[in-house]
C-alpha cells in the first residue's frame, strides 16, 4: 500500500534541495549555510568518528529512554484505565508535566546527574512518555462498551475484558505513539547531548559549531533524521503486518 | 423456565420507571418475540435476564431458582454482530468458550461443529471483514449457541439486514431452532418478523408498562412464509400494528 513511491514528495524533496543548493551557493560562506552536497561530502569524512562513537551513543540513549516511557506509559495508562480515582489523580500531572520546557529543565538534570547516560535518558523520558501514555489510554478508552458488555455476559472478569478486548483494541493506538514518539526521543536525546555529553551526534554537532564547520553541524543532524525515518519505516511495516483490521473499528 | 415476579425497574438517568411490577412466564423450548415501540423497554428486559441491570423490585427466576445465584443460563445476541475484527471466525465463535475456560481442543470440535451447522465451515479461517452481514450474523448466532446456555436472547438480531437477507435469515433461523430444541425470546419491532417467527407474542404497550399482552400465533411449525397470507394471521398482523400504532398516538 504505502511502499509505492510517492513522486510529488520526491519532486518537493529534491527542488527544495536544489534551491538551498542555490541558495548556499549565492551566499558562499559555508560556516553559515553549507550546500546539501558539501554536507553528504563532510558526512561522508566524519563517518568513522560518526558511526563508530557518536551514532551508538545517541541511540543507546534513544533506545533506554524510549524502551522506558513505552513500560511507564502503558503501566500508566493500564492504571488510569482500571482506577478512575488514579485517572483524575494523575491525568493532571501528567499534563503539567509537559509544560516543563526541556530544554530549560535538561541542564538541571546534568547538574544532578552530571554527563552520564541518565542526565539524557531523562529528558528522553520527559519527552515521550506523555504521548505514550495519553495515546495508548485512549485506546483502552476506545473499547466498545457494547462488545465489554457483551462478553460481561459470558461471565468475563475484568482481567478477560483487559486481555480479549481492550489490549487489541489499544494495539493500533499503541503502534501510533511509538511513531509519533521515536522523533521526539531522538530530539531529546539530541538537546540533552546539546547542552552536556562526551560524546553524540548532539554533542558533535554542538563540537563543530566552535569549529565554524557548517556542513559539520549538519552531518549529524542528517544522520539523525535519517535514523528516525527509518526506525518509524521499520515500525509501520511491523504495524501493518500485525493489524490488518485498523480500518474497521 | 424463566419467569419475572412482581419486577420493577428504572434507570438512575430517568424520571419514570420502564416497568412496574412485571410478572410473566416463558416456558422451556418456546419461541417468544417481544415487540413494542423503540424506547418501550424490550432491550432493558434482556439487560434484566442476563444480569447487566438489577431489578429494583422483584426477581427473576430460572428454572426455579433466582438468577443471581445462577451464571450462563442465557446467551445474548445483540443487534449489531459484534465480532472482533482482529479474530478469524473461528477465534470469534470460541470467544465465549475461551471466557468459561473450556478445554481448547474441545473448543476447536465445538466451533467446527457450530460452524458447519451455520455452513460457514469454508470461512473458519477469514477475518469478519471478508464476510457479508448475512454471514456475519450466522457466525454470531453460532457464537451464541456455543456460549452454552438453554436460552437465547436475541435482540434484532436482523434489523440491519436487507430485506432479502433477512427473510432468508428468519426462516435459517427457525430451522436452527428446531433442530437445537433451546428456548428463544426474540426482540423485534417488525411485526411480519414476529408473527413468522413466534409461538407466541409478547405486545409492551404503555411506558411504564406492568404487564406484556400475550398472544398465540395461530400456525403450525414448520412454517411456510405463504402462511402469512391466511386471513387468521393476516389479522393477527393488522391487529397487532394497530396495538403498536395507538400507543404511539398517545
Amino acid at each position: 500500500m504505502k511502499n509505492k513511491l510517492n513522486l510529488p514528495s520526491l519532486i518537493l524533496t529534491f527542488v527544495l534541495l536544489m534551491i538551498w543548493e542555490l541558495a548556499a551557493l549565492g551566499i558562499n560562506a559555508a560556516y553559515i549555510l553549507p550546500t546539501p552536497i558539501q554536507v553528504i561530502k563532510r558526512l561522508w569524512e566524519l563517518r568513522v568518528p560518526l558511526f563508530t562513537v557518536h551514532l551508538p551513543a545517541t541511540m543507546g540513549v534513544t533506545l533506554i529512554g524510549l524502551g522506558i516511557s513505552i513500560v511507564l506509559g502503558v503501566l500508566l495508562a493500564i492504571v488510569m484505565d482500571m482506577f478512575p480515582k488514579a485517572e483524575k489523580a494523575l491525568y493532571p500531572i501528567i499534563i503539567a508535566s509537559q509544560t516543563i520546557p526541556t530544554t530549560a529543565i535538561a541542564p538541571l538534570f546534568i547538574l544532578w546527574f552530571g554527563y552520564s547516560i541518565w542526565s539524557k535518558v531523562l529528558v528522553t523520558i520527559l519527552m515521550t512518555f506523555f504521548p505514550i501514555t495519553i495515546t495508548v489510554f485512549d485506546g483502552f478508552k476506545a473499547t466498545k462498551r457494547e462488545m465489554e458488555e457483551m462478553i460481561m455476559t459470558y461471565g468475563a472478569s475484568k482481567k478477560d475484558i483487559f486481555l480479549t478486548l481492550k489490549l487489541p483494541t489499544a494495539l493500533p493506538n499503541f503502534f501510533s505513539a511509538i511513531k509519533m514518539s521515536i522523533p521526539l526521543s531522538v530530539i531529546g536525546a539530541a538537546i540533552a547531548e546539546w547542552l552536556g555529553a562526551q560524546s553524540g551526534l548532539g554533542y558533535f554537532s554542538k563540537r563543530m559549531m566552535t569549529q565554524l564547520d557548517g556542513a559539520g553541524v549538519f552531518a549529524p543532524i542528517v544522520l539523525l533524521s535519517a535514523v528516525a525515518m527509518l526506525a518509524v519505516a521499520v515500525i509501520n511495516i511491523l504495524e501493518n503486518r500485525i493489524i490488518k483490521w485498523r480500518k474497521e473499528i | 423456565m424463566l419467569e419475572f415476579k412482581g419486577v420493577s425497574f428504572q434507570y438512575d438517568v430517568d424520571d419514570f420507571p420502564m416497568m412496574t411490577d412485571l410478572s410473566f412466564k416463558v416456558e422451556d423450548g418456546e419461541f417468544v418475540s417481544i415487540i413494542g415501540a423503540s424506547g418501550c423497554g424490550k432491550s432493558t428486559l434482556f439487560r434484566l435476564i442476563n444480569g447487566l441491570e438489577k431489578p429494583q423490585k422483584g426477581e427473576i427466576y430460572y428454572n426455579g431458582q433466582p438468577i443471581e445465584s445462577q451464571k450462563n443460563y442465557s446467551s445474548f445476541m445483540p443487534q449489531k454482530d459484534l465480532l472482533l475484527p482482529w479474530r478469524t471466525i473461528e477465534k470469534n465463535v470460541c470467544l465465549p468458550m475461551e471466557i468459561m475456560r473450556v478445554p481448547k481442543d474441545e473448543q476447536k470440535k465445538a466451533c467446527r461443529e457450530a460452524l458447519e451447522q451455520v455452513g460457514l465451515i469454508d470461512y473458519i479461517n477469514k477475518y469478519p471483514k471478508d464476510l457479508s452481514g448475512g454471514m456475519k450474523q450466522r457466525v454470531a448466532f453460532a457464537r451464541t449457541l456455543l456460549a452454552g446456555a438453554d436460552m437465547l436472547l436475541l435482540d434484532e438480531p436482523f434489523s440491519a439486514l436487507d430485506y432479502l437477507t433477512r427473510v432468508d435469515m428468519q426462516e435459517w433461523l427457525l430451522s436452527q431452532w428446531q433442530n437445537s430444541g433451546k428456548t428463544i425470546i426474540f426482540i423485534t419491532h417488525d411485526v411480519e418478523e414476529a408473527v413468522f417467527l413466534s409461538k407466541r407474542i409478547f405486545v409492551i404497550q404503555d411506558r411504564p408498562f406492568s404487564s406484556m399482552e400475550s398472544v398465540d400465533v395461530p400456525m403450525d411449525y414448520p412454517r411456510n412464509r405463504a402462511d402469512l397470507k391466511r386471513p387468521e394471521v393476516a389479522d393477527l398482523k393488522e391487529m397487532l400494528i394497530s396495538k403498536l400504532r395507538k400507543k404511539g398516538a398517545r
